[in-house]
Parts: C-alpha cells; structure tokens; sequence
C-alpha cells in the first residue's frame, strides 16, 4: 500500500496522487476541476485495486459456494462488513446490513417498521423540509400504506433547522422521525443530539440520514445514539452498488424481512419460510461482494488519513470557498454561510443565469459541478428557487480549485452579458 | 472532440437573442387546451396553452422556468407554429426532433426550421436534448388535447 500511513499533516497534493482520474484534462485541454463529490465522490487506487484484485484472484459467490474461492469470496465481503461496522462505531458487525445504495437503506427502514405493525393511522411520521426525495418518498409512501400522518420540521432563512415548535412536532404520537445529519443541498449541519433526545423522550425511534456525513466527518453511531443510520459507499471513496443500513440489533432482530429470497431465509416449504437473523434476512439474494471489498479499502483508506483530518479539510476548504464564492456580485447561496455546522457542499444561483446554464459554462472550463434540484425539490421550493448551482468538496479538493471555480463563474457571467 | 464539444457552438447568437428576448411568452386567452410539462431531472417546467381556430393554430402562449435552451427553443416554436395549420406543425415537430437526436450529424433544413437549425449544436451536447424539447412535447401534448376538446364540442363523429 501506498499510503499516507503515520501521516501527521494533511497532503492535498499526496492525496490527489492516489486518484487516477484527478489528472485527467477534458475536452480543450482544461484539467478536470471535480467539485460534484457530494453527488459521488472519486476512487482512490486503493480501491480500483482492491476490486480488481477481487475479481481477478478471489470472485465466486458467498456463503453458498463450497470451494476455495467460495470460502475466499465470503471471508473478503464479511471482511468489508467488519471493516465499515469498526468504520462507524457499530457495537456489533451484524448491524451492518448491506443494500444497493442509501436510498435502499431508507426504503428497507419504512417499509419493515411499517410491516412489523409498529406505525398505525394514530401515528406520526416526522421528516423535515431539508430531506433529500430519498428521505422523504419512502415515509410519504409509508404514510399511504399505513394511514399515519406526515409532518416535518421547517428550514430557517438561514437554513438551519427550526427546532422552536420541536414540542410540538414530536409528541406522543411519534413513531418515527427521520432526518438529514448533513443536507446534501444546503450544507446544514443538523443538531442530531438534541432531536434524538426528544424523540427517545416520546418513545419514537430516529432514522438518520447520513449519506454525506460519514464520508466528511467522525461518526460513532453507539455515541450518537440513533436508532437507524443510512449511508452509501460511492460517496465515500467506495464503489457504487453498495449502501449500508446500521440499526440497532435488538430491533432489527425484532423486525420482519424486506425482500424475499435467497440467503435471506432459514428454512423455506412450499407452505413457509422461517428467515435468517440479521443482517442476512435483509439482504435477499447474492450481495454486492465485490463492492462490499471495494468499500472495505475505502473505509481502511479514510481511516489512514484520519476522519478528524478530513472533516478539518472540509471545513477550511468550505470556508474558502464561501468567502471567495460571496465576492461574486450577484452570487447568491442558499444554505449556511459561514463554515460553522456546514458540511462541504455549496447551493448558489447566479444572477438570473439558470442552473444549468452555468453548470454547462463551468463544464467548458473543465469544472464540473451539480445544477437542479438536488433531489430535493421542497428546500428549494422553501427558499423560492427552482434549481440552483451547487460546488461540493471533499478530502482531495484544493484551494486553486476554487479559484479556477471563481474565475469560471466570472466567465459565464460575462458570457452571458451579467 | 474539442471542435464539438465547443461550448459557443450550443449558445449560437441566435438562442441567446430568443433567451433574453422570448417571443410569444405569456399565457394569453382564448385557449382550447392548457398543459403543464416538466423536466424531473432539472426541474425546468412550462405551463403551456394551445389556441386553434379551426385546423390552424392561432396561438401558442406560454410561461416557462427554464434555461436558456428550453426558453430559447419555445420562443423558437411560437415563431414556428403559430399561423401554420396542425398538420404542418407536427411536421415541424417531427424535422425539429430528428434533429435533436441526430447526434450532429443532420444538415437542419433552413426553409422548415427557420431560426431552429440554430438547435443543431444541442444534438452534441445529449443531457441537454431534454431542454430544447421540452416546450415542444408539451405543444405536441396541449394541440392533442386541444383537437379533442374542438372535435367534440362541434360534434364531430369520431
């Protein structure tokens, strides 16, 4: 391994090495300029090798096949359940249960709370309106199949979550809330402790969202104390095709299957079945092996460089960015704006330029970022815009990139005649 | 690849005219059919009215959120349709659409697409195909519903 073991400062320039794609230069000779890593962060070697790796020297499938690269197969895809439950702090590695992505977590969450009878037309869901659509469809959905009713926190003007009718929304007709660590448009980070508090206070269990942030910041779910977290691996310098849904084993041991087939069963007649114990009876059918190796490299990847290190970046890097991004006449960002309880990801509009409009302006120069909705169409709706631009970072994202960001804006602003 | 992926080469003078200044836009009355269209992967939506006056097409008003592309291709369509009857609008749709999809390779037809052949650089650039088009799918959605609405009315036996 190449890596950055023992390293005590942070290497941009070191770590940018370890990403075969940072180097590429796109169409006019530009260098790529990748500040879209809150939609899917990059690879690292590491990991393109410990999936290649895999399926040159150890592919069969798991837990069924008798030979030795059965036995091989199953040891490195438990090996990547092991590696992400010490990643995050699980208590115990069969919390960790595999799905495709993080949106699959959620769904697999509604819909097993909702089967197991635990959510009825008495009771409340609690979202709020930062969520992205994947944490809100499933409860809509959920609230269709079950008669509960939804209701969700507000967002400030400043973006921030407004806690102050808390005492209101959570109350003894809660059976569920579930929200956002780090809003995947607004940046915002949610005050977690002080909602988990007060829906463990009414009895209510908490589903967290924490797509971006396990890969920005240090996460202990036994600390936190939530009762389910979601998070998916291509946002976290892993492979694509593989989520994680970590939930506490006492209720996922009480809790029904959510897709029918194979391993995730005990004993099947033609009559019935009987189902595993977790995780394996909510992962029917041949898992993501591969990805769940590649996922372990990355985790052992982060992990190298230290968490604490990485979220440091994060926020010197945003706080960069939201000073140079706020010199831009007519720039306007819709979220936090300061670096304080912000992950790295930065809504803008620009002008009466449209989103898309710029994003394909900035994609000339090399620079590529996000524009729409973010798939979360109800933040944008609170803050009157129908899309916006949005930069995000992460651990390998310099300063100089930024500047080469600000200078693109410059440019599509006076392309535009702004 | 350079040559086409040129950015100046989607922003044509042309557009950036019917993007600043959009022709027809408005929703005005009378209207025989009224549809609402989006573009779920942007957002980019238009509520769109079709006005016929017998076979012809006497008005296609409008009111968009979109970018330059989508605002720019609407304007384009308003020039387009408006005074032709409905056949010949849809064959307009028809020139308009094969070449959005022909990748860049299709000589545009000046006599048929007017300011459209001004869309040719889209057809390079495929996540954008979806904005020049929409104005016109939700015009070829509103001018069928608009013919159902006219048939009926006066009676005409299916």
């Amino acid at each position: 391994m190449t890596v950055v073991e023992g390293t005590q400062t942070f290497d941009v320039a070191r770590i940018r090495e370890d990403f075969p794609i940072l180097g590429r230069r796109l169409a006019g000779d530009f260098p790529l300029v990748y500040l879209d890593s809150a939609n899917t962060s990059q690879k690292p070697v590491q990991v393109i090798d410990a999936i290649d790796d895999h399926y040159r020297q150890h592919n069969a499938n798991v837990a069924r096949a008798m030979h030795q690269l059965g036995a091989e197969a199953s040891a490195a895809f438990e090996l990547g359940r092991d590696k992400v439950a010490a990643f995050i702090g699980a208590p115990r590695r069969d919390e960790v249960v595999f799905a495709k992505n993080a949106s699959e977590a959620l769904n697999l969450v509604a819909r097993v709370l909702g089967d197991s009878g635990r959510i009825g037309q008495d009771h409340e869901i609690v979202i709020t309106e930062m969520e992205h659509h994947s944490n809100i469809v499933p409860w809509q959905q959920l609230s269709q199949r079950t008669g509960a009713s939804l209701r969700w926190f507000g967002v400030t003007d400043e973006g921030r979550l407004d806690l102050d009718g808390i005492d209101e929304l959570i109350t003894e007709q809660t059976a569920v809330v579930s929200v956002t660590w780090v809003s995947n448009m607004l940046g915002t980070i949610n005050p977690l402790e002080t909602i988990i508090a007060k829906a463990h206070s009414v009895g209510a269990l908490v589903v967290v969202d924490a797509s971006q942030a396990v890969p920005q910041l240090p996460v202990d779910v036994a600390a936190l104390g939530a009762d389910f977290v979601a998070f998916t691996g291509h946002k976290m310098v892993g492979p694509t095709g593989i989520g994680v849904l970590w939930g506490r084993y006492d209720l996922l041991a009480e809790l029904p299957p959510f897709l029918g087939g194979g391993e995730m069963i005990e004993t099947v007649t033609m009559a019935q079945s009987t189902y595993a114990p977790p995780p394996a009876r909510f992962e029917a059918g041949t898992p993501p092996i591969a990805q769940s190796v590649g996922l372990g490299a990355a985790v052992d990847y982060l992990s190298a460089i230290g968490m604490d290190n990485i979220a440091a970046h994060e926020q010197a890097i945003t706080a960069y960015a939201l000073g140079a991004l706020q010199e831009i006449d007519g720039l306007r960002i819709v979220g936090p704006k300061e670096a304080v309880d912000r992950g790295g990801a930065i809504s803008f509009t620009l002008g009466d330029i449209h989103p898309h409009d710029v994003s394909q302006l900035l994609d000339s120069r090399g620079v590529a970022v996000r524009a729409g909705h973010h798939c979360a169409k109800p933040a944008h709706q609170r803050f009157g815009v129908q899309s916006t631009t949005r930069a995000s970072f992460y651990l390998y994202t310099t300063t100089a990139e930024i500047d080469l960001l600000v200078e693109a804006l410059h440019y599509t602003k006076k392309y535009f005649g702004g | 690849m350079t040559d086409a992926m040129n950015v100046d080469s989607l922003y044509q003078e042309i557009i950036l005219d019917h993007y600043k200044r959009p022709h027809g836009a408005g929703l005005r009355e009378p209207f025989e059919a009224e549809v609402h269209h989006v573009n779920p992967t942007c957002g980019d939506e238009i509520t769109l009215r079709v006005h016929l006056d017998g076979n012809t097409v006497s008005d296609v008003s409008y009111a968009a959120q979109g970018c330059s592309i989508s605002q720019a291709s609407t304007s384009v369509l308003n020039d387009l349709i408006v005074g032709k009857n409905v056949e010949e609008g849809m064959a307009i749709l028809d020139e308009f659409n094969t070449l959005m999809h022909g990748k860049g390779k299709i000589e545009p037809d000046e006599d048929v697409l007017e300011d459209g052949i001004a869309f040719a650089g889209v057809a390079q650039f495929p996540g954008r195909i979806k904005c020049a088009l929409l104005g016109w799918m939700a015009w070829k959605d509103a001018v069928s519903q608009a013919l159902v609405t006219t048939s009926s009315t006066t009676g005409d036996p299916k």
